[in-house]
């Protein structure tokens, strides 16, 4: 096993392993650092740059950023916050988060960390970009007003043969999802609820199904994102 | 599968690794790639349609419909407004009889915009089916269609005038001016093919002593980051890897930069020979130039040269009798894409994936080309490289300034009188910039220092020098006259480029530069506010959170120039002292409801 190195998160001394990501090495010291786009067991992207911190002064992404010795991370300065909640309100301002109406409402990452933000009103302007709504796969609906491009359902669900479900198509403001045709029969029922689950938002949803846990009884109506680590202590 | 998929998935042996070549030779062919093209590719590589679509809708040259005979695609970089590109698009639209973004209904002609093409000296330019047309003129442009309704050849369309040094050879009959306006010691000089590697092999020069020859000189990359070149080279040559890779870099997208362009046909083999001597010094066996897709028209002749150097025994076994040294060079074309150009997007490229930058670390020189240690290079650097093996290390340090060793080439152009290439010593200024260009200091309203991501520069800092020490810069210099909207006709330009140009995989720029454009524009329309200026400046660290240079500098052309033209955002501010927001525009909001009733909007 790799040796434990101590680092500081905001001024408290932790302990951690060497080259095991910051994001890990915070919660194993019972520290939160916010993430949307990482997903446990995969490989890390740094799509959505909410875990930005400062490293030893340097702006980094604590997901890929291995650990080091005698590291100082700023976690939750007024600088890096402000950047965090002004991603937070441009990936809320760059789509249509229309909360209310949601399917994942409850159990949505991102509305779960706007909550955590406090945001308000977003300091960007509104897109409201028109975007279609597909439903022409036998087992899932794909919503691109809500998709916030974290490559989750891209890096996680591939086939038996490793090829990919789910891909990017394009680029820059018209990058979206597209969901491989020729293996729709491959997406089975698990699969699809499996892709719905991985997706932070409620841009992935299974057909036929919703609901089935109330409003206000879902994953973050009963304790906010983050406590899990903040009220360990 | 269609035999022409089959065939050409057989050559690069079903390697996912190569799908960019795959691609590109598919569509050479075809002409464009097809669904069923892109199910064959699939099942060849075992992926899914979708992975290859990923690959396939990020690059802009790739075409998924049938094309045109001839395909126009005129660029639209702020260079190129301008120079006149509204005009020569007017004049394609009405020869043509089609507009941009369409195909002429006899299907002969198609036009689409693109982005800056490496041309900005010989600008309004256009690519026609991967041939430069540069200097468009009203006139040119009525004679090329006529001709293309003649269905005259593509190749036959360039013979209005080859253009001066290798642009004038058989390999290379190509359209395009050098414009090479001074010659400097270090690229432009004299050089005998080889010699560099002579020297390595008369002086028995280590690998080791390479490095630290390298080191002596002070050499820094040429790129605009300004990396010190041999310590890149010894982090490579200490890292792990059973093979190792030596990249150079000639995707220049920066709008503005043409320099790689004049150095690429002009002095190939000193390019090359510096890869050769960068494989030498960290213990790499391969070597791969990257060319931007822009650049197509150089592939046949920058193929003659390598083939040329395997006759000589400069390339493959034994690099000019080196023992134990072999090393093979090999082209990698792009599709069209700028962010390419940052280094661990091009080699997420060259694997045949989407241009996306990764993470780092690890760092290409750990974990680069196909996870093996990896140097990537300027084209200037590796030129410099070959150039101060072979004169020396006096000699190269004698140039410049002292922390700015060598020379540097500088593509000017815009508003001055003689645009092109500059070799100068670093240490000049803008003032001396301008007036070896033939600008006049008197109507130059501001200079782009770097392309768009660097900063745009008012004459009150004129007297600022080109170097690592104040204005670092991998050589774009746009100067624009006063004549010009600066804020519309360039700032604007710019930060749609970065719009399009965004790999869109961070947040932080995918989605910040739409917010940029929003704002200015809602500042030029006049609903903007002053607290709109400042809350575009304050929005500036979090794209400083992406993950590479292009988002941590797509906001640049707007904050550069609030910084230095403050005045001109102010000028479209109506209402100083008013905090209500002014963006809305009510007229515009109900416009659709008022066509529905019939009515109009009475405000």
């Amino acid at each position: 096993m790799s040796e434990f190195v101590s680092f500081k998160i905001d001024g408290k001394q932790c302990m951690g392993r060497a080259g095991e990501y910051i994001t890990e090495a915070a919660e194993r010291n019972n520290i939160y650092i916010p993430t949307l786009c990482d997903y446990k067991g995969t490989a890390p992207k740094a799509s959505c740059r909410v875990c930005t911190v400062k490293v030893n002064g340097r702006v980094m992404t604590s997901c890929t950023t291995p650990l080091q010795e005698g590291m100082e991370i700023e976690n939750e300065t007024a600088e890096i916050q402000d950047i965090r909640s002004g991603i937070i309100e441009l990936l809320f301002a760059e789509g249509n988060h229309l909360c209310p109406s949601c399917e994942k409402s409850g159990s949505c990452e991102l509305q779960a960390l706007g909550y955590r933000f406090r945001m308000m009103v977003p300091r960007f302007p509104y897109l409201f970009p028109v975007r279609e709504i597909d439903a022409s796969h036998p087992k899932l609906i794909k919503d691109h007003n809500r998709c916030i491009l974290c490559k989750r359902c891209v890096r996680v669900m591939k086939d038996e043969k490793g090829r990919s479900f789910f891909a990017f198509y394009k680029r820059g403001a018209k990058l979206e999802i597209t969901i491989a045709p020729e293996l729709a029969d491959k997406i089975t029922d698990e699969v699809a609820q499996q892709a719905m689950d991985v997706c932070p938002t409620g841009a992935l949803l299974k057909k036929r199904k919703g609901w089935d846990v109330p409003v206000g009884k879902r994953l973050f109506d009963m304790k906010p994102i983050g406590s899990e680590f903040e009220q360990v202590k | 599968m269609s035999s022409v998929v089959s065939g050409v998935l057989q050559e690069y042996g079903n390697d996912a690794g190569r799908l960019m070549d795959i691609l590109l030779d598919i569509q050479a062919e075809n002409g464009y790639i097809s669904d069923e093209d892109i199910t064959g590719i699939a099942t060849g590589l075992d992926m899914s349609t979708a992975d290859v679509e990923q690959t396939v809708s990020f690059y802009h040259f790739f075409a998924r419909k049938p094309m045109a005979k001839y395909n126009v695609y005129l660029n639209n970089s702020a260079i190129a407004v301008l120079m006149g590109r509204e005009k020569i698009a007017e004049a394609f639209e009405r020869e043509s009889g089609c507009k941009f973004g369409e195909v002429s209904e006899d299907g002969l002609i198609s036009l689409e915009d693109c982005a800056d093409i490496g041309m900005a000296d010989q600008e309004p330019a256009a690519l026609i089916n991967g041939l430069v047309f540069p200097n468009l003129t009203g006139f040119l442009v009525k004679e090329l269609v006529r001709d293309m309704r003649k269905g005259v050849s593509v190749d036959e369309l360039r013979a209005h005038g080859l253009g001066d040094g290798m642009n004038n050879s058989q390999h290379l009959k190509a359209t395009v001016n050098n414009n090479i306006r001074k010659k400097g010691a270090v690229i432009f000089s004299e050089y005998q093919a080889g010699s560099a590697l002579d020297k390595v092999k008369s002086d028995r020069m280590s690998p080791e002593q390479l490095i630290e020859l390298v080191k002596q000189s002070g050499l820094r990359g040429r790129g605009g980051a300004g990396f010190p070149t041999a310590m890149k080279w010894d982090f490579c040559r200490k890292a792990q890897g059973e093979k190792k890779y030596i990249f150079c870099n000639a995707d220049e997208g920066e709008p503005g930069t043409f320099k790689d362009r004049v150095i690429l046909t002009e002095r190939p083999r000193l390019i090359f020979d510096g890869m050769a001597l960068a494989g030498y010094a960290v213990g790499a066996h391969k070597g791969i130039l990257y060319v931007r897709y822009e650049y197509m028209y150089m592939k046949h002749y920058l193929e003659s040269v390598l083939t040329e150097m395997r006759n000589e025994g400069a390339l493959g076994k034994k690099v000019n009798g080196i023992d134990g040294f072999d090393f093979e060079i090999r082209i990698q074309y792009g599709a069209g894409a700028y962010v390419c150009g940052e280094e661990s997007a091009l080699i997420e490229s060259a694997e045949g994936k989407r241009g996306e930058p990764r993470d780092r670390p690890p760092f290409p020189v750990e974990k680069g080309y196909r996870g093996m240690p990896t140097v990537i290079n300027n084209v200037e650097t590796l030129c410099s490289v070959a150039k101060l093996v072979t004169n020396g290390v006096e000699w190269f340090k004698s140039l410049g300034t002292g922390q700015s060793t060598g020379t540097k080439l500088l593509s000017i152009s815009g508003d001055v009188k003689y645009p092109g290439v500059y070799e100068v010593e670093w240490g000049f200024s803008i003032n001396d910039i301008l007036e070896m260009s033939g600008g006049d200091p008197a109507t130059v309203q501001a200079v782009q220092v770097g392309g768009p991501s660097g900063s745009c520069v008012g004459p009150n800092e004129f007297e600022r020098t080109i170097s690592y020490e104040d204005l670092s810069t991998g050589g774009s210099m746009m100067v624009i006259g006063e004549q010009h909207d600066l804020l519309q006709d360039v700032v604007l330009n710019f930060t749609e480029f970065f719009i399009d140009e965004s790999c869109g995989s961070c947040s932080t720029c995918r989605a910040l530069a739409v917010m940029y454009k929003k704002t200015l524009e809602k500042v030029l329309s006049g609903g903007g506010r002053r607290k709109d200026i400042d809350a575009m400046l304050s929005w500036s660290p979090i794209g400083k959170a992406s993950r590479c240079g292009l988002g941590q500098t797509a906001m640049n052309p707007i904050c550069t120039s609030i910084k230095n033209f403050r005045y001109l955002y102010e000028g479209h501010i109506k209402n100083a002292n008013e905090q209500y927001e002014g963006g809305f525009d009510i007229a515009k909001a109900v416009a659709d409801s008022c066509e529905v009733v019939g009515r109009r909007p009475n405000l």
